[in-house]
């Protein structure tokens, strides 16, 4: 099977207030359609590790590996294209424009890749939110959606531009259980009926139970 | 590669659910430039028209035969005295002629200069007005009327009448206002005038004189200058005084000198003679340009502050923007277009604001004896004040604009995301 994601003896140190090592040689890979989940209590560094996964924490030693090219130490605007590219993010506040609607949210990764038309983009973006059974959403400003409705279109945006994975920081931390077990079953389905890969962070033991694949944690260490 | 109209479309969504704030932002920039605008354009009108009042009657150069002490006495001719200590009480002015000898040869040498626009004689002389057993001392000044009133905006100063009828009219005179005050004259009588070596020449009174100064208005009239040379019973080569108007205020001073070195005259020119004036334009310039500065810094500080505070409200959304693969630069693209469009449409709103004041200022009636011919605030609508306004509201914009997105490109959104 296809390796989406590789991490190669990960080190990182947190410099302030006073040096501390975070991550201790992490090194693990993710196949292709893999859902798989990292458990860890609280200050383990499994959230620090999922940020350096997603490229956004430069400040780390060891290799990072997207669809077997080396990510580390690439500049920052190429960074900015891969996270565009290929990988969709899910956090767990909603983190919506709130100023823009729910369309124009899920289009906006898209718009900025811009490999597509206008017209080709818009109607990606709908088929994702009819996906998720939300596209009657479409017209409405993303402030006046519930809270489970606003998850489900954040992974809208996450999917619009086809990625290799999902990576999710506590997606359901903030939702109650009937949208919790919503939200799984989306991710479940997308990885079986469309091969997707999913690293997900959660604190939730049920959550984590049902994937493929769990990631344990602690004190900076895969054990 | 920039996404621009991706980056528009935020900046503009931005802009315009926070309508209030940018057009907050868009009126500071409106009343800076606006009041910028209004300010240049009033203060150097106003400076302008001062200028003009001195400049437009003074000639650049004033060439004529002054009274004076010879530099020679005539002890320095005896050698036998020459390594004393020598002094001389009492030194009486040379005599000499008023007239400038070879006047008319002079003036076409002249004319034909190319930085000469014109150069015109005059004669002056001190005369009596007679009104039955006063006379009234005066001036009566002899000149070309209607070269005078091209070269030196004499018409500017006439009240009523003009220069035409004073050239074509014999014997015609025009009449300080001052002293057709004094005497009761009107445009159509008469006037006796007597010059110092005696006689009573009766002058027809075509117009009034009014310079704006009361003492001058009160003794200055003119005339032809046949009429003078008439009544002083010289030949028409007489002239006391030629004035030259130059293409460029600069070379009169050289000039001057030139004409001095060349003919033994006096010649002074306009900077010389308006040495003080000078330094009033200046200082007046200089203030001007200060409380401008000032209004548009201000405007640049008020947009600084809105961005600032639009970017601390939209830090959550530059950490979405930035995980969804907006680059920095995208990120500071988006704020910058956001400044800028505050610039420009403050700025050609604040364009309109002061083009709008200053033709309601150009209305208002500014009536003053100094000034016959001004009726209404003087406005001096140069487009150079335009483009400087529109340029700082550009510059300034972008100044004040670049710190708060350049603030915007270097958040962290990891910092941002895990510190809710």
């Amino acid at each position: 099977m296809n390796i989406v994601l590789e991490a190669n003896h990960i080190n990182k140190y947190f410099k302030k207030p006073v040096l501390f090592h975070v991550l201790k040689d992490i090194s693990f890979q993710i196949k292709k359609g893999e859902f798989a989940s990292i458990m860890g209590k609280s200050g383990c560094g499994k959230s620090t590790l999922l940020y350096i996964l997603s490229t956004m924490d430069t400040d780390y030693d060891g290799e990072l590996y997207l669809n077997n090219q080396l990510v580390t130490n690439q500049d920052r605007d190429h960074l900015s294209y891969i996270r565009n590219k290929h990988i969709g993010f899910v956090f767990q506040f909603h983190y919506l424009l709130s100023e823009f609607s729910v369309l124009e949210n899920v289009m906006l990764p898209a718009k900025k890749l811009a490999e597509k038309s206008y017209q080709e983009i818009e109607y990606d973006a709908f088929e994702k939110l009819k996906m998720l059974n939300i596209e009657h959403l479409a017209k409405k400003r993303a402030s006046q959606v519930s809270g489970g409705e606003k998850q489900r279109i954040a992974i809208a945006r996450a999917l619009i531009n086809n990625p290799s994975i999902i990576m999710g920081d506590e997606p359901t931390g903030n939702l109650d259980s009937h949208n919790a077990e919503n939200v799984f079953n989306i991710f479940k389905k997308l990885s079986i009926e469309q091969g997707l890969s999913l690293l997900i962070v959660t604190h939730d033991d049920d959550f984590a139970n049902k994937t493929d694949r769990i990631i344990q944690m602690a004190d900076g260490k895969i054990i | 590669m920039t996404n621009w109209s991706v980056i528009l479309g935020i900046a503009k969504t931005h802009l315009l659910t926070k309508i209030k704030q940018t057009s907050i932002a868009a009126l500071g920039v409106t009343f800076g430039i606006g009041s910028y605008i209004t300010l240049v354009c009033f203060m150097t009108g106003l400076n302008a028209m001062l200028d003009n009042l001195i400049l437009n009657q003074t000639p650049h150069i004033h060439v004529y035969n002054e009274i004076e002490p010879s530099k020679n006495q005539p002890i320095s001719l005896y050698n036998d005295v020459a390594e004393s200590f020598n002094v001389v009480h009492s030194i009486k002015p040379k005599r000499s002629q008023k007239k400038i000898h070879n006047a008319l040869p002079i003036i076409s040498y002249l004319e034909e200069n190319k930085d000469v626009r014109g150069a015109l004689p005059q004669v002056k002389t001190q005369i009596f007005y007679i009104a039955g057993s006063i006379e009234l001392g005066g001036n009566l000044t002899g000149i070309n009327p209607v070269s005078e009133a091209r070269l030196f905006n004499m018409s500017d100063y006439i009240v009523e009448g003009s220069a035409e009828a004073l050239e074509h009219t014999d014997n015609s005179i025009l009449l300080g206002i001052g002293i057709a005050k004094k005497m009761s004259l009107k445009v159509g009588d008469r006037v006796q005038v007597s010059p110092i070596n005696g006689g009573i020449f009766p002058l027809k009174i075509v117009g009034f004189y009014q310079s704006g100064i009361a003492d001058l208005d009160a003794i200055q009239s003119f005339t032809n200058i046949k009429t003078v040379q008439r009544i002083l019973g010289e030949a028409n080569n007489y002239i006391t005084d030629i004035n030259i108007k130059l293409y460029d205020i600069e070379r009169a001073v050289p000039l001057a000198k030139k004409i001095e070195q060349q003919f033994k005259l006096t010649a002074i020119d306009i900077k010389t003679a308006n040495a003080q004036f000078e330094t009033g334009t200046t200082i007046r310039n200089l203030i001007t340009y200060a409380v401008s500065i000032t209004l548009l810094i201000v405007a640049g500080f008020g947009i600084y502050n809105i961005l600032n505070m639009l970017i601390y409200e939209k830090m959550n959304d530059i950490a979405i923007l930035k995980a969804t693969g907006f680059s920095g630069k995208d990120v500071q693209l988006i704020f910058m277009s956001q400044a800028m469009i505050i610039g420009f449409v403050g700025g050609v709103l604040g364009l309109l604001i002061g083009l709008g004041l200053t033709s309601l200022i150009s209305t208002i009636p500014f009536q003053t004896e100094a000034l016959p011919t001004v009726e209404t605030y003087p406005i001096n609508l140069n487009p150079m004040f335009f483009v400087i306004g529109f340029l700082f509201a550009i510059i300034s914009t972008f100044l004040a604009g670049y710190l708060p997105s350049k603030k915007a490109k270097k958040i962290d959104p990891v910092k941002i995301i895990r510190g809710q």
